[in-house]
């Protein structure tokens, strides 16, 4: 029987009267990858919030590992093993591409708190040989003396990626990981989420393309309007007329 | 990029930087600035900004309130000389100590908020300190009297150990005297010392957290990392910083004033800071070097010196280029300085640093080049 990793429960919130979450339940299952879908405004980036702890819940509460993770603050829900890629990349603009990722890798070591105050950061060699290999996994090693804000958007993303990827987490959340990218760069962020897939990652991809949803999920939930209109297997989505209705429009149909 | 420096190079910098503080009244003597009250001053100051860019350059917090470390730490101070001995080290430490303490409450409260809230936060607290050391607290300020040493004093260490005649109210260093050049050398080496502390931290995972959350708060809020006690640490070791620079004012005159703690000396660190280039290493400390020179050289000016200056130029032209200069000196050095901040911010928001390594890039391309090619070569290889 598959474990499973994040178990949303009944979950609602409402925003000054927008119901964006109505009674949302999803179980995220061991290493698998599971792609939320559903037209602007579905609450599809709320339900992430809730998962990493921007938002609360009004009523509701999600369980990561068996532990209930409502309520905790952000860089814990991380420290627990949950991390996460932005719609529009977050990354340390001031900073190089190899003290982005070093960064990240040392939240993993060092835990959310650790005053390393006469440590040189040159004798980081370990955690820097492993950025640098991770870097190079995604194609940024050329560039990791370059400052974060130089690069291109698509490879903001990918150095965003690179954060994450390095703390290994249990789970990790895409929010539109190929959104202004171009169809060449897309197809490379696909192999690269293909390959952490073989690593048996847990995954959960908000995507508005259907070409990289349907390339990557084992499951997909459908949502409108804050709830869940849908869910299932990629055929069974791709032939559900309520889904083409709400979202897809005819176009994939 | 994480500094190429290896320790190595860092400490043949800091050896370089040593001989430079220490013969400071060899090479400020063409520039009129050699004298040990101005010396100290300068020296001081600098402790006060690089502890102040602990903060400000790295984490980006903005405080108004860091004189109220200064006056703590000098109050501190002048009442360990009072109370116990007139040996500095005691009162250095106290000092110190007692405004970290001041700065752990200080930082709990205002870094509860961040950007200008924290700022005016830092700042209300600090001018209250400054009215409370005026009214209230008068009993421990002595008021506008400013806290002095009297010969009445009790000094119970002081009194134990020597004769009455040997007990003069000056502040010494096991008997050497801490007022003049010894005062100096003593903050010299306390300014190396807190230099050195600062640099190790500017080269650790601890330094590179604090530029982390300059740079984007958020996102390291969700890499893992509690942003709070990291700038509370960075809050406290700039209070520090600054109560050191405040009790070392004392050793070098034992006297405590409230003026010490207005915002008008908190705003005086910032400007430093800026001027020289926050979040550099020695920004802060050319920037300390700037305006206290002008504070105490340039306002010095009067219109006989200006006239030497310009004696080169014919008659007429001189007495006219001297009356726009006079605006610029002697009262009027505020106004060269708020131009020159000015022009700073404007065209170089780096700061004088960032002026001087455009200088200097610009002068030896050819080394700039040949470092790029050799790293090209290294990954090649």
């Amino acid at each position: 029987m598959d474990t499973t990793v994040l178990d949303v429960s009944d979950v609602n919130k409402n925003f000054a009267g927008l119901q964006a979450l109505s009674n949302v339940n999803l179980k995220i299952l061991e290493g698998k990858t599971h792609a939320v879908i559903g037209p602007n405004g579905a609450g599809k980036s709320t339900l992430l919030n809730v998962c990493v702890g921007r938002l609360q819940p009004d009523t509701g509460s999600v369980t990561f590992d068996g532990e209930i993770i409502t309520g905790k603050k952000p860089y814990e829900i991380n420290q627990a093993g949950v991390a996460r890629v932005f719609q529009t990349p977050e990354i340390f603009a001031d900073l190089s591409v190899e003290e982005n990722v070093v960064v990240a890798a040392m939240a993993k070591r060092d835990g959310s708190f650790h005053p390393h105050a006469f440590r040189n950061m040159i004798s980081e060699t370990k955690m820097r040989d492993e950025a640098l290999a991770v870097l190079d996994d995604l194609g940024l090693k050329r560039m990791r003396d370059m400052k974060a804000e130089s690069l291109s958007r698509g490879d903001k993303r990918r150095l965003e990626l690179a954060m994450c990827l390095i703390q290994h987490p249990r789970l990790l959340l895409l929010d539109e990981p190929t959104a202004g990218m171009s169809r060449h760069d897309t197809n490379q962020t696909i192999e690269v989420l293909r390959r952490i897939k073989e690593r048996g990652m847990t995954k959960v991809i908000i995507e508005h393309d259907m070409h990289v949803v349907f390339s990557l999920a084992d499951w997909i939930t459908v949502l409108a309007q804050g709830a869940i209109i849908a869910e299932g297997p990629p055929e069974e989505i791709r032939g559900n007329p309520k889904v083409q209705e709400a979202y897809l429009g005819g176009a994939h149909a | 990029m994480i500094s190429k420096r290896t320790p190595r190079q860092d400490m043949t910098m800091m050896l370089i930087f040593a001989l430079a503080v220490l013969t400071m009244p060899i090479w400020l003597a063409p520039f009129g600035a050699a004298y040990p009250d101005l010396l100290q001053k300068f020296v001081i100051f600098g402790i006060m900004a690089v502890g102040f860019n602990i903060l400000f350059g790295l984490t980006g917090y903005l405080s108004f309130g860091h004189a109220a470390f200064l006056g703590v730490g000098s109050y501190s101070a002048v009442w360990m000389f009072k109370l116990f001995t007139m040996n500095v080290i005691p009162a250095v430490i106290i000092g110190t100590v007692v405004a970290g303490l001041f700065a752990v409450v200080i930082g709990y409260v205002c870094l509860r908020r961040s950007g200008i809230y924290f700022s005016i936060l830092t700042l209300a607290l600090a001018q209250m300190c400054y009215n409370l050391a005026y009214s209230v607290l008068t009993p421990i300020t002595n008021g506008e009297t400013g806290l002095q040493i009297r010969p009445t004093d009790p000094r119970y260490i002081d009194a134990m150990f020597l004769d009455p005649s040997e007990r003069v109210p000056t502040t010494t260093l096991f008997g050497i005297d801490m007022t003049g050049y010894g005062g100096f050398y003593f903050c010299a080496v306390a300014l190396i010392v807190t230099f050195f502390i600062s640099l190790r931290i500017f080269r650790s995972p601890f330094g590179l957290k604090l530029k982390a959350i300059k740079s984007n708060q958020n996102r390291l809020n969700y890499t893992g990392v509690n942003p709070r006690p990291y700038l509370l640490v960075a809050f406290v070791i700039s209070g520090m910083y600054a109560g050191l620079a405040g009790s070392l004012l004392a050793v070098t005159d034992p006297l405590a004033g409230a003026e010490r703690m207005q915002w008008t000396a908190s705003g005086e660190v910032v400007l430093m800071t800026i001027l020289g280039g926050a979040g550099t290493l020695f920004g802060p400390l050319l920037g300390a070097l700037i305006i206290k020179y002008f504070e105490n050289i340039f306002s010095a000016f009067n219109d006989g010196r200006l006239h030497e200056i310009f004696s080169f130029l014919p008659d007429g032209v001189e007495s006219a280029v001297v009356g726009i200069a006079a605006q610029f000196v002697g009262e009027g050095w505020h106004l060269t300085l708020g131009l020159m901040f000015m022009l700073i911010v404007i065209f170089l928001p780096g700061g004088l640093i960032e002026g001087l390594n455009h200088i200097f890039s610009r002068l030896r391309p050819g080394r700039a080049r040949r470092r790029a090619a050799a790293v090209e070569e290294k990954e090649a290889g």
